[in-house]
């Protein structure tokens, strides 16, 4: 699917751009090709980062990518997106020894950018076709991960997406100066590419294809439909013009807004990573002014202080130990302000109520999970907390056709887990059925 | 301050460094810009018939992201008129009174040197070099490395120049020989006044695999050339001392090959280099390199008391022996620092796969290899070591077994986490002694 190129998303840059040759092959001689390397456990997917790394400074661009997608497929949006600083380059001995990190995720991004230009000979030729037939509820990474694997293996593929656009949240909710969703959707198409199907606009559980028709028509079936919608505040004023939720304003931005479009006041609600990217998006787009505000203290956010170092940078105010208790609207029912009460240990304090004036107000307190797909197959359990139970090693859950993976069995973590949950999936059903 | 002032046969320098014959003494106005650097002396690029270059000319080793590591090349001679050189050396030297000129040669016949010989006194040279050692092209022609391998016919051709001469002459000895040491004594024998060495190394430096042509590429093809830079330094070291600590050779040598720093040139002096020549790292940074030369020398001279360059001459030369006279009783162990380690297990991997099995991982006793010397298991540290960047990813030696090698001191990229120690090891002893006492049967051999 052709995106237009003047959506809003584009007016961000790249933060991270592809390396050079040169630079490539700078970055890649520093590293120490370490045995039993840290970097390695790291990954959530355990790329052999040393020897991908040395493929590079050797000139073997083509085997260096080969090494990144045998054990993760989505190595190039995860070079992107993964938070590395968390992961592998925060394991790196350089790390550890007070000096420059190996950039692993940007040598990564050069040799899976490079080995899979249109001009470059295919990497994989998927194998012949075997007589097994998979659906996957989702298409967003660990859907894309599984499928793809399981294309390459010669098993038919096919994905069930409910939204106009595959990739999942790599295009719809990636920030821009990581990942443009035009580059999550070329990576879409190279999946395809092994053979993989997938049919947008049909939802699982609605539009007439329940559960039990993928079971009696698929020889397995594997869940990847990660988060639900924003979870709202619930406080007086939240429903009406200016309130959005986090995850869906990032969605219009990246795939509908244009370009031209003028940011005012906003207050981001939040302490989370989501919290954090739509604070930093509205900054770089040009926002008047963007607070966020958290109920505890700096140091108890759930995102990465990296993160929030970078958004302090782009002029992002902070707002430590506030609530929303409500929001301020005009006669006309436009919004004025957000109205926050000072708190102690995330209890509002009385009293202390004040207002921030406001244009926009993103709410990023998390997502609702979709438990409801569980019922559509017997035997699929859910947890407390509404996530889909499963063996973390293999993705089986409670009915041996179905397996899952991704934000929705881990509650939201990082592309990378989902790509990993994906990955054993397929591995699993691949030993099972010998191929 | 230390004086770093020579006499090189009779030949004054301000200071050791001279550029070596080369493209960075091409030219008189080079020339001046690098006595203005600093550079005590130049060896004139080689005067001759002038010759017809190709392009290109260079070729080179990177090492990682170091470039030039060793560099190769096919250019010949100069490629200028005689007497636009000659009108140049004259230029210099009349600038430049108490800089060293030494105009290099290369001729074919003995009416063409006694010419060439004579041309360059008069223009003002101090000393000559004869090349003898260039290993590419003029080689083909009968001159250059062609003489250098024929020790008859380099001490004839050093003979002729010495009817001639009445400046010094030195004779720049090529490394592609069998044996230095009979070049260096053929040099004696002709009365040469001093020896230059070494010369490029005999090369190819890689291969244009698209085109399936060596490089560098002249068209459609290439040639060998001559290798030099910091990568044949070990090799110029090894020759240089060879020479040194030779009985018949007393003239002194100008070393040559790889030096790109001060250090560099202190190990040449330390093996008995009265001066040294320059080209790759100039042909790389610069004439700009000689200021750290001639400052870091002369703070390495004060550091250890010497007052003059002429101390360090020849420091090293008697410690060069026989591997035979070593001390076979002398023993070193390794040793990790858990404090600096940094947790790469690059000493482990080259232990197990390159040396001696003896470095492990883990807080629990191992099963030695089959072929230990050292009997049972080996046993970790304790306390076990935790570091404070790498924590339990410090690795441990396994000392009994330990050879001392070096090897995993080398691939540790942390400057002194692992350090070689002496240990207590057997009575002095060495091979040639056992010989000679007819103690060096080793058991296990062809016979047992
Ligand atoms: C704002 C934001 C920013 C993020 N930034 C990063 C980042 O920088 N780096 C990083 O590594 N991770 C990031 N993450 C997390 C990351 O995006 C997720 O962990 C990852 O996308 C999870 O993949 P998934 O396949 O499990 O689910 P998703 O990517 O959410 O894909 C699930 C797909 O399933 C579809 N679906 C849902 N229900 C149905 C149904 N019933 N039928 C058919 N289709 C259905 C959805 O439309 C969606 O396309 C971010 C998340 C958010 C919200
Ligand atoms: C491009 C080039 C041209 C050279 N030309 C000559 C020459 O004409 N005469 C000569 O005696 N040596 C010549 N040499 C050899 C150098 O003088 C010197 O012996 C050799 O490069 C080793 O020193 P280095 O390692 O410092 O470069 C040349 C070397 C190079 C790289
Ligand atoms: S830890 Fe760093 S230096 Fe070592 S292999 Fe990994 S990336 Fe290379
Ligand atoms: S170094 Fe100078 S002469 Fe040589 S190719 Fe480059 S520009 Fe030309
Ligand atoms: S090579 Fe050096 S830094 Fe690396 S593990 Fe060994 S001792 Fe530690």
């Amino acid at each position: 699917m052709a995106l237009p190129q003047d959506r809003l998303e584009n007016a961000l840059d790249d933060k991270k751009p592809t390396f050079s040759e040169s630079e490539a092959r700078a970055e890649a001689e520093r590293c120490l090709y370490c045995a039993d390397a840290p970097c390695i456990k790291a990954c959530p997917t355990e790329i052999d980062i040393p020897t991908f790394i040395k493929k590079i400074a050797s000139g073997n661009v083509r085997g260096s990518a080969k090494t990144i997608f045998d054990q993760n497929l989505l190595g190039y949006s995860c070079s992107r997106v993964c938070p590395v600083e968390e992961l592998c380059v925060g394991d790196c001995v350089y790390t550890g020894w007070g000096r420059d990190p190996i950039p692993i995720g940007r040598l990564q991004r050069y040799a899976t950018e490079k080995a899979t230009k249109p001009e470059e000979k295919a990497l994989f030729t998927p194998k012949a076709r075997k007589d097994k037939k998979v659906a996957l509820i989702g298409a967003g990474p660990a859907s894309l991960a599984c499928a793809g694997y399981l294309a390459l293996e010669g098993v038919e593929a096919i994905i069930f997406e409910k939204r106009a656009v595959a990739g999942g949240l790599n295009t719809t909710g990636i920030a821009p100066y990581k990942l443009h969703a035009q580059d999550a959707l070329h990576e879409v198409e190279w999946v395809q590419s092994f053979g993989v199907k997938i049919e947008t606009g049909v939802e699982v559980g609605k539009d007439h294809l329940t559960g039990q028709k993928l079971l009696d028509a698929y020889d397995a079936v594997f869940i990847g439909v990660g988060l639900g919608e924003d979870t709202k505040l619930g406080v007086p004023g939240e429903d009406g013009p200016g309130v959005v939720g986090a995850t869906a304003w990032i969605e219009e931005m990246k795939l509908h807004k244009k370009q031209g479009e003028k940011l005012g006041h906003v207050v981001v609600v939040g302490g989370g990573n989501t919290a954090i990217d739509v604070a930093r998006e509205c900054a770089l787009l040009g926002a008047a002014s963007v607070t966020m505000v958290y109920r505890r203290s700096a140091k108890e956010m759930s995102g990465y202080a990296h993160e929030m170092e970078g958004a302090r940078v782009e002029g992002v105010q902070l707002v430590e130990s506030a609530q929303p208790v409500g929001f301020v609207r005009s006669a006309q029912g436009e919004l004025t302000a957000i109205r926050v009460a000072r708190t102690e240990g995330g209890k509002n304090i009385p009293g202390t109520e004040y207002e921030i004036p406001c244009d926009l107000a993103a709410v990023a307190i998390g997502q609702s999970k979709l438990r409801a797909l569980a019922s559509e197959f017997p035997g699929v359990e859910v947890d407390a907390r509404g996530c889909l139970k499963a063996d973390p090693a293999t993705g089986r859950t409670g009915n041996a056709k179905v397996f899952t993976g991704g934000d929705c069995v881990n509650g939201g973590k990082e592309v990378v887990n989902a790509v990993a949950d994906g990955r054993n999936a397929a591995r699993t059903l691949l030993a099972a059925w010998g191929f | 301050m230390a004086d770093l002032s020579i006499d090189f046969c009779g030949i004054k320098s301000p200071n050791p460094f001279w550029l070596a014959s080369a493209p960075p003494t091409n030219t008189g106005e080079q020339i001046m810009r690098a006595f203005d650097a600093g550079w005590g002396g130049a060896v004139w690029k080689t005067l001759g018939d002038p010759i017809v270059n190709v392009t290109s000319r260079f070729g080179a080793v990177d090492l990682g992201t170091y470039k030039m590591m060793g560099l190769n090349n096919i250019e010949l001679i100069t490629d200028r008129p005689l007497e636009v050189n000659l009108r140049e050396i004259r230029e210099v030297k009349r600038r430049y009174p108490k800089h060293v000129i030494i105009a290099s040669l290369m001729t074919e016949t003995k009416e063409d040197w006694r010419v060439l010989i004579q041309k360059c006194e008069d223009a003002g040279a101090d000393g000559l070099e004869l090349n003898f050692g260039c290993p590419h092209g003029m080689c083909e022609r009968g001159m250059g490395s062609s003489v250098g391998q024929e020790p008859k016919l380099l001490a004839e051709i050093t003979a002729w120049t010495k009817e001639f001469a009445k400046t010094p002459v030195l004779v720049k000895l090529t490394p592609n020989t069998g044996d230095i040491v009979e070049a260096g004594l053929a040099a004696v024998a002709g009365g040469g006044d001093g020896i230059s060495l070494i010369n490029t190394v005999k090369s190819i430096v890689g291969v244009d695999l698209d085109r399936m042509v060596p490089l560098p590429r002249v068209g459609n093809a290439s040639t060998n050339g001559g290798y030099c830079g910091p990568a044949v330094k070990p090799i110029a070291l090894h020759l240089l001392a060879a020479l040194a600590r030779e009985e018949g050779i007393k003239i002194p040598i100008s070393g040559i090959g790889g030096i790109s720093n001060w250090r560099d040139a202190a190990e040449f002096i330390a093996l008995g280099s009265t001066s040294v020549q320059v080209c790759t790292a100039v042909m790389h940074y610069g004439y700009r390199i000689v200021e750290d030369m001639i400052e870091g020398l002369s703070n390495f001279l004060d550091e250890k008391g010497m007052k003059s360059v002429n101390e360090l001459r020849g420091k090293a030369v008697g410690n060069y022996q026989e591997w035979g006279d070593l001390d076979l009783g002398y023993k070193l162990i390794a040793k990790i620092d858990a404090e600096k380690c940094i947790g790469c297990q690059l000493c482990v991997t080259a232990c197990h796969d390159g040396a001696h099995q003896c470095i492990f991982t883990g807080n629990e006793e191992k099963t030695r290899p089959p072929h230990a010397h050292a009997h049972g298991k080996a046993t970790p540290p304790t306390p076990f070591p935790i570091g404070k960047i790498a924590g339990p990813r410090v690795p441990w030696v396994d000392e009994p077994e330990c050879v001392g090698c070096n090897l995993c001191q080398l691939v540790c990229p942390v400057s002194g986490c692992i350090t070689m120690q002496e240990v207590p090891g057997g009575a002095a002893d060495t091979w040639n002694a056992r010989v000679r006492e007819g103690r060096n049967k080793v058991p296990g051999g062809i016979h047992d």
